[in-house]
C-alpha cells in the first residue's frame, strides 16, 4: 500500500539493489561459496577474540 | 573446597558454569541462582516473535542439565549480597528469595568463596509510560513475551486479510535503549512473514530508533567493504529498509505509549507523535537492583554498584568527554576492584561509558543507544570469568591473567528471516573490535579484515547452524566445549 520512493523522500536517497545483486543473494551455487568465506572469516574472527 | 556462586543462567552466566564445572576438581562445588527455571537462545526470540518458532524451540529446563553436570541449581532470584558476610556468618554471602512454585517466597543465604554476578538487564519499560507488554506495546526480550508478541502479530494480520490497512512500529522504546540489532531483525522478519500471508501490500512498517544514523546499533555504526568502497552500515541499513519499503524516524527517544500511539522527541527538541496498530519497542535496560552491605549491615551498595544498578569492574568509569575516550577504558578481567573474589560478565558488568557518542537533544534530553553486551562477547566474557576464578583456586593467582576486552573481541550479528533451509535470507555483520580501538585502527577504529557485512542465504544457514550449535553447546551434549562462544 505504500510506496515510499518518490523524489525527494526518504526512501529516494537510499541505494537500491539491482536484479543482479538480489540474484546472487538467493543463488544456492554463489551461496555456498559465500558460506564458506563467512564461515572462514567468522573463525578466524573468532580465533583472534579468544586468543 | 571452595563454592563458586554464580548469579543467573543465561548466556554468560550458563557458559561460566559450564566451564568451572568441567575444568574444577569435583571436590569444589559451582552453584547457579536463577530466578527462572529455563535457558533461553535469546537471538532466535526473534523467531518466536513473528510465529515461525515456539517458546520449547528456544528454551529448556536447567536443572535436568545442571544435575547431569553435577552443578547445583537453586531457582531463586538474588536479593543482596554480603562480601564481607555479616554478624553471623563469616563467609561472605548471598541473601536469595526462591521463585520455584514448591518454595516460593523463602529466603535462604548462600556462603561463597568466589561470585559471578551475570544477571542480565532489568528490563526497564517503567522508564516509558505506557511501555511493555503489560502496556501498550510488545517485546521479544524474553520467549513468554516474544509468544505473546507472536499472538498479538497474527491476530494484527487476520484484519489485514478482512481488508484493513495497518502500521506497524517497530525500534526502540527509549531514548537510551541498547539491543538495536533486535529491532532491526524483528522488522526484517515482519517484512517476511507479512509478505509470506500476502498483506504486506496493507502494511506501513516505521522503524524508530534512537541512533544518529541507521546502522549505529549502540556500536556507533560500522564501516563494512561493499561494490568498491568502504562503506557505513547506515548504507547497508537503509538499503535494507528501502528494498523492503521499511520507513525509519531517527534520533527519536519515545517518552510515551498510548494504546495504539507513541509520542517521541527527536534530537532537534520536537515533538512528534506516530499512530500504529502494532508496536514491538525495546525497553532500556537497568541493574536488577541488587543490594549490598557490609559486616556491619551498612549499605555498600554503592561500592559495588554504578547508580543504574550494573555492578563495577576493572574499568576508568573517570568522566571524560567523548573524545577522550580509549579502548583502555573497556574492562579487560572483569574482576571487582574493591572485593576481589567477585566478577561481573554479560549486561550485570558496567560499561565505562558507551560506545556511541553521546547526543543530548536541545530540551536536553539524552537520545543515543547505550552499548550493546550480548551473544557472543557476554559468553566470552563469562568464559573468561570462570577462567581467571580457575586460576585463582588452582594456582592462588590473586591477578587474573585471563582478559576479554571488548576493545579486543568481535563479536557477530546475524538478521536472519525463515526458519527453513531455502525460505530465508540474512544480513549479516561481523565486527572486530566491538569498542573501536582508534589508536590501534586510526581511520575507522576496526579491523577491516574481520570487519564486513553481507546479505544473502549464506548468512541465513549461519544463523540456522549458530541456533542448533549454540542449544547443543548449551545442552551440554558430548564435546559441547569444542563448539567456540
Amino acid at each position: 500500500m505504500i510506496e515510499e520512493r518518490k523524489p525527494y523522500e526518504q526512501a529516494f536517497f537510499a541505494s537500491k539493489p539491482t536484479a543482479f545483486t538480489k540474484f546472487l543473494r538467493t543463488c544456492v551455487i554463489w551461496q555456498l561459496v559465500k558460506f564458506g568465506i563467512i564461515n572462514l572469516k567468522m573463525t578466524l574472527m573468532l580465533l583472534k577474540s579468544h586468543k | 573446597m571452595s563454592r563458586i556462586v554464580v548469579l543467573g543462567a543465561g548466556i554468560s552466566g550458563h557458559t561460566a558454569a559450564s566451564y568451572l564445572r568441567k575444568l574444577l576438581p569435583k571436590e569444589h562445588e559451582v552453584v547457579v541462582i536463577s530466578p527462572n527455571s529455563k535457558w533461553n537462545w535469546i537471538p532466535s526470540n526473534i523467531w518466536v516473535g513473528v510465529g515461525e518458532m515456539e517458546p520449547e524451540d528456544v528454551t529448556f529446563e536447567l536443572g535436568p542439565i545442571y544435575k547431569k553436570a553435577g552443578i547445583v541449581f537453586k531457582q531463586a532470584k538474588a536479593i543482596a549480597i554480603y562480601p564481607e558476610g555479616s554478624s553471623t556468618i563469616s563467609k561472605p554471602f548471598v541473601q536469595i528469595e526462591h521463585t520455584s512454585k514448591e518454595s516460593f517466597g523463602n529466603q535462604e543465604n548462600i556462603e561463597y568463596d568466589y561470585l559471578i554476578n551475570t544477571t542480565g538487564p532489568k528490563l526497564n519499560f517503567e522508564a516509558t509510560q505506557g511501555l511493555g507488554p503489560e502496556k501498550n506495546s510488545l517485546s521479544v526480550c524474553s520467549a513468554q513475551h516474544a509468544k505473546e508478541t507472536a499472538k498479538e502479530l497474527k491476530k494484527t494480520i487476520e484484519t489485514m486479510k478482512k481488508g484493513k490497512n495497518a502500521v506497524f512500529l517497530v525500534g526502540t522504546g527509549h531514548g537510551q535503549s541498547t539491543c538495536q540489532g533486535a529491532a532491526f531483525e524483528y522488522a526484517f522478519n515482519l517484512d517476511f512473514i507479512l509478505k509470506k500471508e500476502k498483506v504486506k501490500d496493507k502494511a506501513k512498517i516505521v522503524y524508530i530508533t534512537n541512533e544518529y544514523e541507521l546502522g549505529d546499533f549502540g556500536m556507533g555504526g560500522v564501516h563494512i567493504k561493499n561494490g568498491g568502497y568502504l562503506t557505513h552500515t547506515k548504507t547497508f541499513t537503509e538499503s535494507l529498509f528501502t528494498e523492503r519499503n521499511v520507513s525509519w524516524i531517527k534520533r527519536a527517544h519515545v517518552y510515551k505509549v498510548e494504546p495504539n500511539k507513541a509520542y517521541y522527541e527527536t534530537l532537534s527538541g520536537n515533538h512528534n507523535e506516530i499512530e500504529f496498530d502494532f508496536a514491538m519497542l525495546i525497553p532500556p535496560f537497568a541493574g536488577v537492583g541488587l543490594k549490598a552491605y557490609n559486616k556491619l549491615n551498612e549499605d555498600i551498595t554503592q561500592t559495588l554498584f554504578v547508580p543504574n544498578g550494573f555492578m563495577k569492574v576493572d574499568a576508568d568509569y573517570t568522566q571524560k568527554p567523548y573524545e577522550e575516550w580509549k579502548a583502555s577504558d573497556w574492562p579487560k578481567t572483569y574482576q571487582n576492584p574493591t572485593y576481589k573474589n567477585i566478577f561481573a560478565a554479560g549486561i550485570a558488568f558496567a560499561p565505562p561509558h558507551s560506545i556511541s557518542k553521546p547526543m543530548k537533544s536541545s530540551n536536553g534530553t539524552p537520545i543515543f543507544p547505550t552499548p550493546p553486551r550480548t551473544g557472543m562477547p557476554s559468553a566470552i566474557i563469562g568464559r573468561n570469568c570462570a577462567l581467571n576464578i580457575i586460576d585463582m583456586i588452582k594456582y592462588g593467582n590473586q591477578t587474573p591473567k585471563h582478559t576479554a576486552s571488548m576493545a579486543e573481541i568481535g563479536a557477530a550479528c546475524v538478521a536472519s528471516t525463515g526458519a527453513g533451509f531455502f525460505s530465508g535470507t540474512a544480513a549479516s555483520i561481523t565486527v572486530y573490535p566491538i569498542v573501536p580501538d582508534f589508536e590501534k585502527y586510526p581511520e575507522y577504529g576496526r579491523d577491516l579484515l574481520y570487519t564486513f557485512g553481507e546479505i544473502g542465504l549464506a548468512g541465513h544457514w549461519i544463523k540456522l547452524l549458530l541456533h542448533y550449535g549454540f542449544i547443543y553447546k548449551a545442552k551440554l551434549k558430548p564435546f559441547w566445549f569444542i563448539l567456540p562462544e
